[in-house]
């Protein structure tokens, strides 16, 4: 299963950070500052594998935003892959050509999109027209501003 | 005073506009104390704005604890809005460990059982984001009520909760696992997918659910199939992949159903091999799908011709454009590179290939998987890509390349020149990251290979000369100049070219070693040593020696400084002991396997008697009478002599020869019976500290494809002339054999 998935600029800014197994926040901000010093440190040629404490980590830099996730050994580096990819391209429709400003100022629907995908740290929906009819739907009750 | 609040998106453009890092805390903490009062206040309908600002201060790593209770009061809302931006707030803020978390159990229960659809969404999400074990105890019986229900936007999400209920409390798979089979008929992708996925997740955790699950393998397999062959849809394709995320999802179930299961492992091995031969591979999808269908090949019990397809793709990931494909290739042919040698042995040119990675990931699972596939015949090749390879490498990798290249070489020398030269390789490219006992082993090396002493002696010379700076390189240098200085001045040595070299040459070197700031204590030491052995193998006379220890008498360094001062004693007072003294070192004896021959020989014949049960009785120390056998007493079992040829344990003598200082090579082998296959070997050993001793090892070994059981050798020596009765009896080929003959022939050397 996939541990946890971090977002976050070159600069090092945290811009979301979803976690799949209960980890105290103290612990939390200790790994998260770990990997991305490790991210960072890497060249752009390099591939988007890396071996972090027991974990995999598979990233892969969207403009100026790092896709970054931690996923156990019997998972799928592959895949994972698409998986970050098709996060970005719900992300992008959403948003119509998402920058990282998008997802700065709009961070609890970049959580909400991502909730739409992923559960547990699995793929709950793998139709993107799907995730992005909930999210419309979801957003459309909102407005609505009331009891439905 | 009402103080407008301030959106959050102003909030957000506030905190960027802030130039420093305190004016960035002066902003938040400002906006915390609105947000705070605000809470206190208790604001209903602003509480979900100032909880959104307070998750975005949040994830700055600013301290967000007292917004908790706000989570609580939000979900508990009957507004969508506030219900949002509730659950996300506990989703990031209550922890399991703090009791406070349970306390929205309850809205949860509330919403999943009558809240409308999208409410009932963000309940389970939440749930199974951070549900606790005590939550989803409480919770199961909801959650397992929605799996039934008609929508299937919320099926999936509480499929997918019951895989994190079942995570958190095991116990719960008893609840979980009767509606599996139905919801494996469903057409849904995304209820197909979770339960996919809960049926791994109850199959990893029980070996009873994983035996009930077996039974779906065929319906996992037509599922599969029919996935793979229907058309492009566009809905759930990735560059012309249909839905590779569920495909490998299956995948991987079936390798879990497959392991060590052959019956399922054949139902699925076709469906393997077709998945394995079409799945497009220009993209990455395809790709990832393939790379899942190579990992359960594996792993499951399948045909060996499948095995070999699925290492042949690997392979040819290995040359694969795309470095994120190159990596898994690696890592997976890594993990098979044991069990499927000779599989991975074929694409040994691709992988040295790899070795040229600019990725240092890439090429540290290179050099790992090239190390790994060394072996007797490639090993010249081998060693000479790693050796160019070392020469290159980034830093970080030399020590293990370094280290790695000697392992194969000790390993793996044709010949005894190949090794010295290999390491020397190393020491001259690599000598700072070589292991400290690469020196020990070095000299011992040299020490040992009496016909290359000279040509050794030279080449360390001609290296030393041209670099005085790597350490281990040096002090095994100094110390064969020392031993071997007479060689180094006589000049003939056939092997490299003639170089005279001359005495005062010799000196100035090793003074150099000695005075230079780059060379540590220890090589400093071995260098005086060298200079003083030299004063007995030079031709010349000692001065510039004497002066040297001399002047070494006063060093600073202590360990030096008594070296100095005994050897400046020895000129002086025991000049008549300086020849004896300084002589040439025996051999030290280790207990590596190359440093006797004689040992590595015994090693190989013990492993060659693979099928043979030689019945292990614990040794006897007691002489044995066997003579009662040659005089037809039978039905006792004797003790067979089996001999133990390390020198430390309790021995079985069979001989006890008249003393006489054996030759030192070894004796020859002897094959003394054969039958159908079935082999009896004599070899013979003299240990060193007891040359008396004459140790006799019988191997049996059986070449044929028949066991052989209950075999039992037994033999007795007449004292003189020496001789070997012996009796064999076993069963082979459903036969019983007895055999009993002499043994006359036994070799020369072993009389005397």
């Amino acid at each position: 299963m996939m541990r946890f998935m971090l977002l976050f600029s070159r600069q090092g800014k945290l811009r979301l950070q979803k976690w799949y197994l209960a980890t105290s926040d103290k612990e939390r901000k200790k790994m998260v500052r770990e990997l991305m010093q490790v991210v960072l440190a890497r060249k752009p040629k390099m591939c988007s594998f890396l071996e972090w404490r027991d974990l995999k980590v598979v990233y892969k830099r969207y403009a100026s935003l790092y896709f970054c996730c931690a996923i156990e050994g019997q998972d799928n580096e592959l895949i994972t892959l698409e998986l970050i990819h098709r996060y970005v391209e719900l992300l992008d429709k959403y948003f119509g050509s998402v920058c990282e400003l998008d997802i700065i100022f709009n961070f609890e629907k970049a959580y909400f999109i991502l909730d739409e995908f992923l559960m547990g740290g699995d793929v709950q929906d793998t139709s993107k027209k799907s995730v992005l009819k909930a999210i419309e739907q979801a957003d459309l009750l909102q407005e609505e501003m009331g009891l439905a | 005073m009402v103080v407008p609040s301030l959106k959050l998106q102003d909030l957000i453009e506030e905190i960027r506009g802030a130039k420093t890092q305190a004016q960035e805390r002066e902003v938040i903490q400002k906006e915390c104390a609105h947000i705070r009062a605000s809470f206190r206040d208790g604001d209903p309908v602003h509480r979900h704005r100032q909880l959104a600002k307070l998750l975005y201060v949040h994830m700055l790593g600013y301290p967000a604890h007292f917004g908790q209770m706000e989570c609580l009061k939000l979900i508990a809302s009957s507004r969508f809005t506030d219900k949002r931006v509730g659950y996300l707030g506990a989703m990031l803020l209550l922890d399991e460990r703090h009791d406070a978390h349970l306390l929205i159990t309850n809205s949860i229960k509330n919403d999943l059982s009558q809240g409308i659809q999208p409410v009932q969404g963000l309940a389970l999400c939440t749930l199974s984001t951070m549900g606790s074990a005590e939550m989803c105890r409480d919770l199961a019986p909801e959650v397992e009520k929605l799996l039934l229900q008609p929508s299937p936007y919320v099926r999936k999400k509480a499929i997918l909760t019951a895989v994190h209920m079942i995570r958190k409390v095991p116990e719960l798979s008893s609840v979980f696992l009767p509606p599996c089979a139905q919801l494996l008929h469903e057409r849904h992708h995304g209820i197909l997918l979770g339960t996919i996925t809960l049926i791994t997740e109850l199959c990893e955790r029980s070996p009873a659910a994983l035996r009930h699950f077996r039974k779906v393998v065929p319906q996992l397999v037509h599922i599969l199939r029919t996935l793979v062959t229907m058309g492009y849809s566009t809905e759930h394709s990735i560059s012309g992949v249909s839905d590779p995320f569920l495909q490998v999802q299956i995948l991987r179930l079936l390798r879990i159903l497959g392991r060590n299961h052959e019956e399922s492992s054949e139902t699925m091995n076709d469906l393997l091999a077709q998945v394995a031969t079409n799945t497009d591979t220009s993209r990455n999808a395809g790709n990832a799908v393939l790379f899942e269908t190579v990992l359960t090949i594996m792993d499951i019990r399948s045909a060996a011709g499948l095995r070999v397809l699925a290492v042949n793709i690997l392979g040819r990931f290995l040359l694969n454009s795309d470095r994120n494909i190159r990596y898994v290739a690696l890592t997976s042919l890594l993990r098979l590179v044991q069990s499927d040698h000779s599989a991975v042995q074929r694409h040994r040119p691709t992988v040295v290939e790899c070795l040229r990675e600019t990725d240092a990931s890439l090429s540290r699972r290179a050099l790992e998987l090239s190390l790994a596939l060394v072996n007797s015949s490639n090993v010249r090749a081998m060693m000479q890509e790693l050796q160019a390879f070392l020469e290159s490498c980034p830093p970080d990798l030399r020590a293990d390349c370094a280290s790695g290249i000697l392992l194969a070489a000790e390993r793996f020398a044709p010949t005894k020149r190949w090794h010295i030269d290999t390491i020397l390789h190393v020491l001259t490219t690599a000598g700072t990251h070589v292991r400290d006992d690469a020196v020990a082993n070095l000299t011992q090396l040299i020490g040992g290979a009496q016909e290359l002493h000279a040509y050794s002696v030279r080449r360390l010379y001609n290296a030393l000369a041209e670099d005085i700076s790597q350490q281990p390189l040096v002090q095994v240098a100094a110390w064969c100049i020392g031993e071997y200085g007479d060689l180094l001045l006589a000049g003939n040595c056939e092997e490299i070219e003639p170089l005279q070299v001359d005495e005062e040459e010799v000196l100035a070197l090793l003074e150099k070693v000695l005075q230079s700031h780059m060379s540590l204590p220890a090589t400093r030491g071995y260098a005086l040593t060298a200079l003083m052995k030299l004063s007995t193998r030079l031709c010349g006379d000692n001065n510039r020696i004497r002066q040297v220890v001399s002047i070494y008498g006063s060093c600073l360094d202590v360990e030096l400084q008594q070296r100095a001062v005994e050897y400046d004693t020895l000129f002086r007072k025991y000049d008549h002991m300086r020849a004896a003294i300084l002589e040439k070192m025996p051999l030290v004896e280790r207990d590596g396997p190359q440093a006797d021959e004689e040992a590595k020989e015994s090693k190989e014949a013990a492993q060659l008697s693979e099928a043979a049960p030689v019945p292990t009785e614990p040794q006897a120390s007691q002489l044995l009478d066997l003579l009662d056998l040659l005089d037809g007493a039978s039905g006792d079992v004797q003790h067979p002599p089996h001999l133990d040829p390390s020198p430390g344990g309790a021995l079985v003598h069979l001989l006890d020869l008249p003393c006489v200082p054996p030759p030192p090579a070894p004796i020859p082998d002897l094959k003394v019976f054969e039958r159908e296959g079935v082999q009896l070997n004599l070899s013979f050993i003299r240990p060193p500290e007891n040359p008396a001793l004459l140790l006799i090892t019988i191997t049996a070994t059986n070449f044929s494809e028949g066991d052989v059981t209950h075999f039992i050798c037994q033999a007795a020596v007449p004292k003189a002339p020496l001789r070997l009765k012996l009796r064999l009896t076993y069963d082979h080929f459903h036969q019983s054999v007895q055999e009993i003959f002499e043994v006359n022939n036994l070799p020369v050397e072993s009389w005397q």
